[in-house]
């Protein structure tokens, strides 16, 4: 293969080093007007009145806009139909967006905003899960205040753990995480004479604000166009919330009949926009004495906030991936996710698996731990293997590294030996050191549970000069996606690489693809780019032969290779063939569609072919704790992913890298503080993200167990890597220190107690 | 000076200063961060504003040769000084620097947000100490967030950079 498996340049990398590449924020029109979002101050509130007349004295003043003036439907059209654009009668959270103003200037149209007068009643709250889940609490939602609850049951629990030799149970729980994405929201809606609207923004679901804008205006699909722009990082967070960002933007730009432009500042991306569910999970697991898994048992809770946004699908990938990538005879999993009077929570990488993983990888240690067994030996034991079954029932037929990844990085990571000098490590007295290692497995696209979306349109065009302009549904949003389908465009069309464009994501040129999430966009993408590249492929073929029969080539097998068709005695170039194309009249531009294997899952039971496939990955983090401060470095992470096939090295390592500094952020330092439905801390000064001295030393392994039905063998792996890394770091923590952290982020003080008391205890 | 806009009374002052070597000239109101001065009345929108705060680094610029967060700084406080952007990072605009360069061939960027500011803080780091090793770099740079990268390549990019430029001065 030419192009698949290199490490090419970005397609995208000059023009970002130049500071050329445009986003959002970077565009402007004549006679654009601004738009700012008036927000409720309180976790629950009666609005009685909204007075626009201070704000009317702001120079610059165009107008306001309440629930009142959207013309359609005042419901966001996803999953639950339960969030309206605009509040209406009550604000469910502090930062819920009530009202907007346009303006002349982004500086007007804030000041507006601030003199905008809001009458609410405050009402009572309820801004804890497990208090939402009681009777008595304030309502959210619903009867019950749950979005959704789920099963999975497989054999009989209780004749799993009468079974089992050792049990381990505990209650884990995580933290808010903010995806801090370092371009916030922005859009920018211009009105269409047709009386329909075009938006340009930061994003990564088009078709997602195509739908959300439709209905906000009442106009008919056909009127709305969403184009993408250059996106500062999406991390799930810009999955679902740039429709709510553009449908704001359109309202104001057909209400105006301006364009207008819509640009979150930060604290208001951070109060209002969705983020990771805090996570209660109540977990078992029993174990025969060889170490032979038998049953697992959890209840599993997410905190989602006061609307539902993307909380039942969260839930669902944490709640089929919640036993862990292990083979399991009987297993019981129940969860939910309870409303809060708090910021809806929704999509950040990894997706409801982070929480469900912190819980499986620490407690899998801890009953590695009660049968005196080594905790990367116990795992490996119970891996997944193909011709097993996953909690769901699911076979897997093929493509399953989950033992091929942790034999790797036990062996580069010198696990054996470290395991076992590094509790008698000492420096300075109060340094310790310990390694941790965490399994996990990732169910690749949308499964059972977003079936219906699960299909991915492309088009190609050659140009007569033979470079290829190449559009998808899904986006760029700096994981590599045009570089990804470049690569597999030339090589399925044998042209060079630098040939092919990937143009910005419009859904006026490709129908609706499904979302950019999941790690689905190199195996839906590719494959509906290597379905529309199969008839061109074929006329390019068979023009080069022709052309090279003619030559006087006639005899010998061409080989086809670098943009290059040759001979023996003669070659020609992509261009050259595509130009031939052309004067021959054929057609030299194509549609693909892919639309994803059959998933099941009975709600009943839980049981079912969940997804397609999966990625599978090991991690095995090397920590330095300070006994006398709680103060701990993630040293090393040595990490394997099998992701099928890799199209390009150094971008899949780029996702590794990135994802594992997320996840340790997740795991030590990132923590959103709220009092009493307020987000206290909503800024970088008080919310700490990781910097580059926090970054560790990374081995990654990449491990290649093809995809059959992936392009070229591949699944997908933007995800997979930022869920093992915490549960490994606090394993590792665990090994330095002996003492078990069950809630992340672990802060330096939470460290230093636990270790102060597991001191005094063993003394 | 004051001049009525929008029936508001805004405070105008003269500001000259030198951006990408080249003299401007302009009257700006006096409220006006370095960022908006650039991005909005310069339209050298390579400069990127990630948090307001001067927490991200995504609007470093050289002030003098010394990385400052843009949105930290007045465009006023530019008076009779020089202004270095991204835009300007190379003397000649047809050849990257070697740090750009670096990013590129090393996989330092993804979505790209950080860029600009993170090679601006680089190149003044490097200017500073022509020989900073990993620990000099990590250091450096700790002040430019990037959400997606984990840094690595970023850390292989500015040492592919730092060689580049030893070659060069080698050479002169």
């Amino acid at each position: 293969m030419g192009w698949i498996g290199k490490s090419v340049k970005r397609s995208d990398a000059k023009s970002k080093v130049m500071g050329a590449a445009l986003y959002i924020d970077d565009y402007g029109y004549e006679g654009m007007l601004h738009a700012a979002t008036v927000r409720s101050p309180y976790p629950r509130a009666r609005i009685k009145k909204i007075d626009f007349s201070q704000a009317q004295k702001v120079p610059g003043f165009v107008r306001g806009i309440t629930a009142k003036d959207v013309p359609g439907k005042n419901l966001w059209p996803l999953v639950m139909h339960d969030y309206p654009f605009l509040a209406e009668r009550e604000a469910k959270f502090a930062g819920e967006a009530v009202a907007l103003v346009a303006a002349e200037s982004l500086q007007a149209a804030r000041d507006a905003a601030a003199a905008t007068r809001l009458l609410l009643e405050e009402l009572p709250c309820v801004t804890d899960p497990l208090q939402a889940l009681k009777k008595s609490a304030p309502r959210v939602y619903g009867r019950d205040n749950v979005f959704a609850r789920y099963v999975v049951k497989k054999g009989d629990v209780a004749k799993g753990f009468e079974e089992a030799d050792a049990v381990a149970e505990g209650i884990f729980t995580t933290g808010y995480q903010m995806q801090a994405y370092l371009e916030t929201q922005g859009m920018i809606a211009f009105p269409e004479s047709h009386g329909g609207v075009t938006l340009y923004g930061s994003m990564q679901c088009p078709y997602y604000v195509h739908d959300a804008v439709a209905a906000a205006l009442g106009i008919a699909y056909n009127k709305v166009r969403v184009v993408q722009r250059s996106t500062g990082g999406g991390f799930g967070g810009k999955e679902d919330m740039p429709a709510l960002v553009g449908t704001h933007a359109a309202l104001a730009a057909v209400l105006t009949g301006r364009p207008v432009k819509l640009i979150y500042d930060r604290r208001e991306d951070f109060i209002s926009m969705s983020r990771r569910h805090p996570s209660w999970t109540q977990l078992r697991y029993g174990a025969k004495r060889d170490g032979a898994l038998t049953a697992c048992q959890a209840k599993f809770i997410l905190d989602a906030g006061a609307y539902a946004t993307l909380s039942p699908i969260v839930l669902w990938r944490g709640t089929v991936h919640a036993a862990g990538p292990y083979r399991i005879p009987h297993v019981l999993i129940e969860s939910c996710a309870a409303a809060t009077h708090k910021a809806p929570c929704g999509a950040f990488r990894g997706f409801g698996q982070p929480q469900s993983a912190f819980a499986h990888e620490s407690l899998i240690d801890e009953l590695a731990l009660k049968l005196d067994m080594d905790p990367l030996d116990f795992r490996l034991k119970n891996a997944l293997r193909v011709g097993d079954e996953t909690a769901t029932g699911q076979k897997l037929g093929e493509s399953c590294g989950m033992v091929d990844a942790l034999e790797e990085v036990r062996d580069a990571s010198d696990w054996k030996k470290k395991r076992a000098d590094y509790p008698a490590w000492k420096s300075g007295g109060a340094r310790r050191r310990g390694i941790g290692v965490a399994a996990n497995y990732y169910g690749v696209s949308l499964g059972a549970r977003g079936r219906y979306l699960d299909r991915a349109a492309a088009q190609v065009q050659i140009q007569p000069d033979g470079t290829v302009m190449v559009a998808i549904g899904n986006t760029e949003i700096g994981q590599g996606a045009r570089t990804v389908i470049s690569q597999i465009a030339a090589e399925s069309l044998n042209a060079p690489y630098e040939h092919i464009q990937v143009l910005e994501t419009d859904t006026s040129r490709v129908p609706d693809s499904g979302p950019t999430v999941a790690s689905r966009t190199t195996l839906m993408s590719g494959n509906a780019v290597l379905n529309a590249c199969e008839p061109l492929r074929r006329r390019i073929f068979e023009t080069a032969q022709e052309m090279l029969k003619k030559k006087g080539g006639a005899e010998t097998p061409m080989s086809a290779s670098d943009g290059k068709f040759s001979v023996a005695a003669a070659e020609v170039g992509f261009a050259e063939v595509a130009r031939e194309c052309y004067l021959r009249k054929l057609k030299m531009a194509e549609q693909g569609w892919y639309s994803a294997p059959p998933t099941s899952f009975d709600t009943e039971t839980g049981q079912g072919d969940a997804y397609v496939t999966y990625a599978y990955s090991a991690n095995v983090a090397e920590v330095e704790v300070d006994a006398e401060t709680g103060e701990t470095k993630v040293t090393k992470v040595t990490s394997a992913h099998d992701i099928g096939k890799v199209i390009n090295p150094n971008a899949a390592e780029g996702q590794i890298e990135g994802g594992i500094v997320q996840a340790l952020g997740y795991a030590f330092i990132e923590e959103i503080i709220e009092r009493e439905g307020q987000v206290v801390n909503p800024n970088f000064t008080d919310y700490i993200l990781p910097a580059s001295a926090d970054a560790p030393e990374f081995k990654t392994i990449l491990l290649e167990h093809p995809y059959p039905a992936g392009p070229y063998g591949a699944k997908g792996l933007a995800e997979s890597p930022i869920i093992g890394p915490a549960p490994a770091a606090l394993n590792a923590l665990r090994h330095a220190c002996g003492v078990r952290l069950s809630h992340i982020p672990a802060m330096p003080e939470a460290i230093w107690k636990a270790v102060k008391h597991g001191d005094q205890k063993k003394q | 000076m004051a001049i009525k806009k929008n029936n508001n009374f805004i405070k105008l002052a003269a500001l000259r200063c030198r951006v990408n070597g080249r003299a401007v000239q302009k009257m700006v109101e006096t409220g006006k961060r370095l960022l908006d001065f650039l991005r909005s009345d310069l339209r050298l929108t390579g400069t990127k504003e990630g948090c307001g705060d001067g927490e991200c680094g995504a609007c470093t610029v050289l002030l003098d040769g010394r990385p400052v967060n843009a949105c930290m700084v007045m465009a006023l406080q530019a008076a009779g000084r020089s202004v270095v952007t991204i835009e300007g990072i190379s003397p000649d605009p047809r050849i990257l620097h070697p740090l750009q360069q670096g990013f590129i061939d090393q996989g330092g960027v993804q979505c790209g947000f950080c860029i600009p500011g993170m090679i601006m803080s680089c190149a003044a780091l490097l200017e500073k100490n022509p020989q900073a090793d990993l620990e000099a770099i990590k250091a450096g740079m700790s002040g430019n967030l990037c959400r997606c990268t984990g840094y690595e390549k970023i850390f292989r990019a500015v040492e592919q950079a730092r060689r580049e430029l030893e070659l060069k001065n080698a050479q002169r």
